[in-house]
């Protein structure tokens, strides 16, 4: 684990990095396409002045000056799954958004979908020597959490200090400088396969990037979809893909919990060429411009052909219609909603005070789902587009983008996470310079 | 029924995967580094420029047949007929000086005017003693005008090497033979005189009273004057302030006639006294007209 403790580390300089160069590239690797959006950082204050624009949590910091997409390859449930492919999808979709930017990108920001991630909440408690917080006292306390077993082969993708708490007094979020006897955190720990996250890091190096940061998908699409109230309210993210649903749960601005259904519109579209016995492109373009997931007595009467190439006519001239179309839906949707509701039951939803479930994705597009959802997962459901960042072209401002917009977000402000935090001083070497300068910085 | 002839359809073109090779998308990205861009743009041109004319220019035959092309068009160019200078025209200048500028210019005419140095012709006009100034200009036409500004000479200054014309800045202007040849201007000598020709006119003018009976001036150990008047009367001036002291004397002189009593020499080198010298018969004189008043 002090592996990839050092290695986020080493991400997070490498962001402080390409921040100081003013480019940086985010990469959404998903399993229907892979969106790449390079984004020139120009400073804190360029146009507050002249439109208004306030600071608006450090997204107006960032401009989208090239965005591309391709359709993925060697990408199932999320995951890397043929090396070569997905390398080669990489390096189109870097390629025409560097092309579309004019400018080489050296710095990535990559997010993914699957690798199985599991949510741990940890909490550490350490009385305080003198009575005030200081930086070193959240690093002990932080260094205090029990580590539960995360498992062989896995690795610690986000660990987010949600909670402090000192004494009496919880929902600290700076406790720093402030008196007690007692301080205690709360952390979320997110672990994903290792072999998962090794296998997307070798296909960025394959391809000429430095990695400046790694994230979950579920969580970045959190970010750019639900909206300041619902982060601080307590809310549900949805975010529907092809390889994979993910969840998370955002209470008080932080994510307190992630997971995925390792379903999504992919094996809609599956469904629906096996049951229409069509090639999947056309399932897929069926799907698209003619899914739902509600049958109206109007839809009894609207045929889809099926064109075919097979040669027999009796098979390349049928027609289908579009209820048929929704009974092979509909299921599979439901199928995987109700598989988001017991995730969301896991995780203690219905405890949160407020309970809005926000969906996106690509998969959110299919008309009806909205009512669908709210019959399975509650009443309170919305569908989320992702947030308008500056530049970001009109094709890439649909709900399939919500994780790729919320990754230049995550780029632009990240939370602070535990490898930001200062490292306790008993944890440094012995005869360490930074330690012996540290010693010197407290006593005098 | 599908037909037995006819083309096969191509194999569905949407699913050719567009993917870069690893070198092309490597090619790309280096294409876009500002730097590189910039080599390839600016320094590769330059560099094949370069070495082509290198190359060319490797061999020692091609250099001299470019070197002689060169030079045969130069000379094609400025030896045409309106650029051509047949003429040199002095003015300004006594016929005597003008020829001696002919001659020493020597230019060879006819020249083009670019092979003229004007300059150094200029210099070489100014470095007669007898020139103040020069100017030359090329007229069309092929003339070359030179306008000269002769010097005006002030005094005859006594040097060590013979009699020289100097004029009010002290420069030489000419040699003569005999001091009778210029009778009209005043005559300084002594050593250095030359250096203060400023100070010896105002002495001059001041010494106006006097002019019929001036004889000249005398620097004296290159540091005061003297003014020598005729009978060999001197008047020894101070180093400091001399045309004061010369017009106090002066001015004694018209009130009393000092000048022109049996004196020798008033000497103001001291600004307390004065002292004058007596010739020994006036001196005897005098000391006889003393002797008669005391009755001895």
């Amino acid at each position: 684990m002090t592996d990839l403790y050092h290695s986020q580390r080493a991400m997070r300089q490498m962001r402080k990095a390409a921040m100081q160069r003013g480019v940086v590239a985010v990469l959404d690797v998903g399993s229907s396409k892979i969106a790449c959006m390079v984004l020139r950082f120009d400073g804190p204050d360029r146009n507050r002045a002249e439109d208004g624009v306030g600071p608006l949590a450090g997204q107006s910091q960032f401009r989208v000056i090239g965005a591309a997409t391709t359709r993925s390859r060697g990408i199932r449930f999320g995951e890397v799954e043929g090396l070569q492919e997905a390398e080669r999808a990489i390096r189109t979709v870097v390629q025409s958004a560097q092309k579309a930017a004019g400018q080489r990108v050296d710095h990535v920001i990559a997010c993914m979908a699957g690798a199985s991630p599991r949510s741990y909440g940890l909490a550490g408690e350490i009385p305080l020597t003198d009575n005030v917080v200081t930086e070193q006292d959240i690093a002990r306390v932080l260094a205090a959490c029990d580590i539960p077993d995360i498992g062989e082969g896995r690795e610690v993708l986000h660990a987010q200090p949600v909670n402090f708490a000192l004494d009496n007094r919880s929902g600290l979020s700076d406790p720093r400088g402030q008196i007690g006897h007692h301080l205690s955190v709360d952390m979320h720990l997110l672990t994903v396969n290792r072999s998962a996250v090794e296998c997307l890091l070798h296909c960025l190096k394959r391809c000429d990037l430095e990695v400046a940061g790694i994230a979950s998908s579920a969580y970045v699409a959190g970010l750019s979809a639900l909206v300041e109230d619902e982060q601080e309210l307590g809310s549900a993210c949805i975010d529907m893909g092809a390889g994979a649903t993910g969840i998370s749960i955002f209470m008080r601005k932080h994510m307190i919990y992630a997971d995925t259904v390792r379903m999504g519109g992919d094996l809609v579209t599956r469904d629906i060429a096996m049951g229409l016995q069509i090639p999947l492109p056309l399932a897929e373009r069926i799907k698209t411009f003619h899914g739902g997931v509600h049958a109206t007595g109007m839809d009894d009467r609207d045929m889809i052909p099926l064109t075919a190439d097979t040669g027999d006519w009796e098979k390349d001239s049928r027609k289908v219609s579009r209820t048929e179309l929704i009974g092979i839906m509909r299921p599979r949707v439901e199928e995987i909603l109700e598989d988001a509701r017991q995730h969301l039951d896991a995780a203690g939803f219905e405890h949160l005070p407020s309970q809005q479930i926000v969906l996106t994705g690509g998969g959110s597009l299919i008309p009806g789902v909205d009512m669908l959802a709210a019959r399975i997962l509650g009443q309170r459901v919305r569908l989320g587009r992702p947030l308008r960042v500056q530049g970001l072209p009109q094709g890439a401002a649909g709900a399939g983008f919500a994780s790729a917009v919320g990754l230049c977000l995550f780029a632009a402000h990240p939370q602070d996470e535990w490898w930001d935090f200062e490292i306790p001083s008993d944890r440094y070497p012995a005869r360490s310079l930074r330690r012996a300068l540290r010693w010197f910085r407290d006593n005098w | 029924m599908r037909p037995l002839s006819g083309a096969p359809k191509s194999p569905s073109p949407g699913r050719r995967d567009p993917a870069p090779s690893r070198w092309a998308y490597r090619w790309s990205r280096l294409w876009l580094t500002p730097g590189f861009r910039t080599l390839v743009r600016v320094g590769l041109p330059i560099a094949v420029t370069a070495l082509i004319a290198g190359g060319w220019l490797a061999s020692e035959s091609r250099r001299a047949i470019l070197v002689s092309s060169y030079e045969s068009l130069r000379d094609q160019f400025q030896e045409r007929p309106e650029f051509m200078v047949n003429l040199v025209s002095i003015e300004g200048a006594s016929p005597v000086l003008a020829e001696a500028i002919r001659v020493g210019l020597a230019l060879p005419l006819p020249q083009s005017s670019f092979r003229i140095d004007l300059e150094g012709a200029r210099k070489r006009v100014e470095s007669f003693d007898a020139v103040r100034r020069a100017e030359m200009r090329i007229l069309p036409g092929g003339v070359l005008q030179v306008s000269v500004t002769e010097r005006v000479p002030a005094l005859v200054w006594r040097a060590p090497d013979g009699l020289w014309l100097i004029d009010e800045g002290g420069h030489r202007v000419a040699q003569i033979g005999a001091r009778s040849l210029r009778g009209d201007l005043p005559l300084i000598a002594g050593e250095g005189a030359d250096q203060h020709v400023a100070d010896a006119l105002e002495l001059i003018s001041a010494a106006k009273p006097l002019t019929e009976r001036l004889r000249g001036l005398v620097r004296m150990g290159e540091r005061r004057w003297d003014v020598v008047l005729d009978r060999d009367q001197r008047i020894l001036l101070p180093e400091a302030n001399p045309v004061r002291a010369l017009e106090r004397i002066l001015a004694q002189d018209q009130a009393t006639g000092l000048f022109s009593r049996d004196v020798l020499a008033a000497d103001l080198r001291s600004d307390r006294r004065l002292t004058i010298r007596i010739s020994p018969e006036g001196a005897e004189s005098l000391r006889k007209i003393r002797l008669a008043q005391t009755g001895g």
